[in-house]
């Protein structure tokens, strides 16, 4: 049994195709990235496969340890040890971030017949995961993502993740928008999860990332579809050539920009 | 259905000689005037400005009777009191209850009695009364003011600092009544106090509180007033909180509006001399088919005067909401700073909100601000929250939660911060209980 298995996916948004048969396989202990010029589907993607209910899925099927992902809602996925990490990560006034945390620990905890962590066996665990992004505690103490810069959000998300010990993480654009220095905490970060028994999927735009956390499987995706897959050697030849080289559409806009 | 003006007019008649006899002469003429203004006025109609978002017709159709005095059953008394504690003024249906009562441990000198015992010792207090809370363009206030038998009496002398909250229950146990509190809070120059209204009912019956309070702040003093409206299911409310400032004085009101199947609650104050201040803050959150009227009135009368106001509404099922919100600034009032937030969340497609902001300035040197918004739960949180393993349900409580929580915050003191917040969590949607915040 594969931990993930995405056969044939379709789906769209106000009648909208945006993916367009996505087919891929990954197992456990890897870590596979999709990369993709901008309204490939890779973000699209990672929300199908988080329950976002504002895609309709028109075909295929998603089988994630064997079981109907698409039938579950996104509170299960969660508990069964999915994780989506935002590119755009909700700032939540009013909900302090440690007390969100812990609700969402809880949450899962509860749904998994685990006993429920008080506030001070949780405060010991965040302090523990806050260094693996080397985040202050005082991040706990205000509200979820709020008056955050992009970078401690992304760093936040990378906390979560830490937090709530996921099976598969989907990191969705984890890097964009951070200098080399956050760049490098959160790659630190990301690879201290690496394990194993978790399967990470890294959504980029940019090869840069991929310096820091070396991926097994690359895949290039163009409208709505996977259409290379390879090594880590992929990623670099992407890069050389650009998109064009996999997405006729890419390269007309390019083109297009040029003149 | 009933002519509400005949009604009551019929019913100060029948009980003329008895409310007449109560205190002295001038009261006399007050309770006359007021009667008269009743009968000219009448009740507000669909088309009176200040009511227009608000259908009196459920409380005008019933012909609710003045509550009779009679024992209180203590039994049931105490059931509905569990939990208060402190210094405390008891009311049921409008009448002093000194057996629930406590008013051990107040500093000498503080004045802290029942209007009945004024009217019995023509206590010099009294001449306050009517002064503030004007019947003229108020209907219920009028009424109020011609059958007002009861209610309670503070006094804080100049200087004086009272740490403990004085708390005023008023309980309504009787169906198909109505009564009519009157309270009056005076603090002397400096003195400092913080005072808690609640209103509770134990009747599954329809009944009528229509209570107004007269508040005057001398010069320097400084009240926290609490206002925990929260009636029961088939209760009708309208209420009054009228404040005379003086100079360099401050108010902070907390009105929360919870119960009730039709409230009405107006705070209205007079920053009526310079370096006065005042932070009107509330919260009402309608479920089934509640009606919550906010209505609030700030008079910058003088100049250097700062007016602070957040309301927030949560609206749920077929409930309604209304918030409306008058700043006046008077001619010579030079150099106010006024600013006025009022946001709505509707938790369903039912659910509406009338939010209506009322700006007249008249002075030019002002900085005055407003803003009003109305909106749904965010579907990115609800959906970030649900991608972390909470339920539907639960996350929607938890981010109704957060939107009203920042008025409990406000609440200064601990002790009734933990009261209110169990009384805002029982009104938010349905879900797991939320965890203690660390």
């Amino acid at each position: 049994m594969h931990l993930l298995e995405i056969r044939n996916l379709h789906a769209g948004v106000d009648g909208k195709e945006i993916l367009r048969g996505v087919d891929l396989t990954v197992e456990a202990g890897e870590v596979h990235a999709i990369m993709g010029p901008n309204g490939s589907g890779k973000s699209t993607l990672a929300q199908v496969l988080a329950g976002r209910e504002t895609f309709v899925v028109s075909q295929g099927q998603v089988l994630y340890q064997g079981q109907d992902l698409l039938a579950m809602s996104p509170e299960d996925r969660a508990v069964a040890g999915l994780f989506l990490a935002f590119q755009y990560p909700v700032e939540i006034p009013g909900v302090g971030n440690m007390y969100f945390l812990r609700t969402a620990l809880n949450a899962i905890r509860r749904r998994r017949g685990l006993e429920e962590l008080d506030a001070m066996d949780f405060l010991a665990l965040a302090k523990e995961k806050l260094k693996l992004v080397e985040m202050d505690q005082k991040f706990m103490n205000r509200s979820v993502n709020e008056g955050f810069s992009g970078g401690e959000k992304k760093r936040n998300e990378i906390l979560q993740m830490a937090v709530v010990d996921p099976k598969l993480a989907i990191l969705d654009e984890t890097d964009s928008g951070l200098d080399i220095d956050a760049l490098r905490i959160i790659a630190n970060g990301i690879n201290s999860q690496r394990r194993s028994d978790r399967a990470i999927l890294l959504i980029t735009h940019y090869q840069r990332l991929l310096n820091y956390v070396v991926p097994d499987r690359v895949h290039v995706m163009a409208e709505g579809r996977i259409v290379r897959s390879g090594n880590r050697q992929l990623a670099l030849e992407l890069e050389q050539r650009g998109y064009a080289w996999v997405d006729p559409k890419a390269e007309q806009a390019a083109k297009g920009a040029a003149v | 259905m009933i002519d509400a003006r005949q009604h009551y007019l019929a019913r100060y008649q029948s009980m003329r000689q008895r409310l007449e006899n109560l205190g002295s002469g001038p009261l006399r003429r007050l309770r006359r005037s007021a009667i008269e203004r009743l009968a000219e006025v009448g009740f507000p109609t669909s088309k009176t400005e200040e009511w227009r978002f608000t259908q009196l017709a459920p409380l005008l159709a019933q012909p609710f009777e003045p509550a009779l005095p009679q024992p209180a059953d203590a039994a049931a008394l105490r059931q509905i009191l569990a939990g208060f504690d402190g210094v405390r003024l008891v009311f049921v249906d409008g009448r002093f209850e000194a057996s629930a009562s406590e008013l051990g441990g107040l500093p000498r000198g503080v004045i802290a009695t029942n209007l009945a015992r004024c009217f019995e010792d023509g206590d010099g207090l009294i001449s306050q009364l009517g002064q503030h809370a004007l019947f003229k363009t108020s209907a219920f206030t009028a009424l109020n003011t011609a059958l007002m038998e009861d209610g309670a009496v503070l006094h804080i002398p100049g200087e004086m600092a009272v740490e403990e909250p004085i708390q005023l229950i008023f309980v309504s146990s009787s169906p198909r009544a109505i009564s009519n509190p009157r309270n009056l809070i005076v603090l002397g120059a400096g003195a400092s106090a913080t005072v808690v209204e609640s209103y509770l009912g134990g009747c599954r019956e329809p009944y009528f509180t229509n209570v107004v309070t007269e508040v005057v702040l001398e010069q320097g003093a400084r009240l926290e007033h609490l206002r925990l409206q929260q009636e029961a299911d088939h209760g009708l409310h309208v209420g009054l909180l009228q404040v005379s400032q003086g100079q360099g004085s401050s108010l902070s009101s907390h009105a929360f509006s919870l119960g009730g199947s039709l409230a009405r609650t107006e705070i209205r104050t007079v920053l009526a001399e310079e370096g006065s201040s005042c932070a009107l803050n509330g919260l009402y959150m309608g479920r089934a088919q509640q009606h919550l009227d906010n209505f609030t009135s700030i008079d910058h009368a003088a100049s250097h005067c700062t007016s602070r106001e957040l309301y927030k509404g949560v609206l749920d099922d077929r409930s309604s909401g209304v918030f409306s919100g008058r700043i006046r600034v008077h001619p010579d009032a030079q150099k106010t700073d006024a600013s006025q937030t009022n946001k709505n969340l509707l938790l369903s497609e039912e659910a509406v909100v009338d939010t209506k902001p009322q700006l007249e300035i008249f002075a030019d040197d002002v900085k005055c601000t407003h803003g009003a918004a109305v909106g749904q739960l965010d579907d990115d949180a609800i959906f970030y929250l649900r991608s972390r393993g909470m339920a539907k349900e639960d996350a929607r409580r938890l981010l109704t939660y957060a939107f009203a929580r920042e008025l409990v915050e406000l609440v200064p003191l601990t002790a009734l911060k933990g009261r209110i917040e169990r009384l805002v969590t029982a009104k938010l949607p349905a879900g797991a209980a939320l965890a203690e915040a660390a």
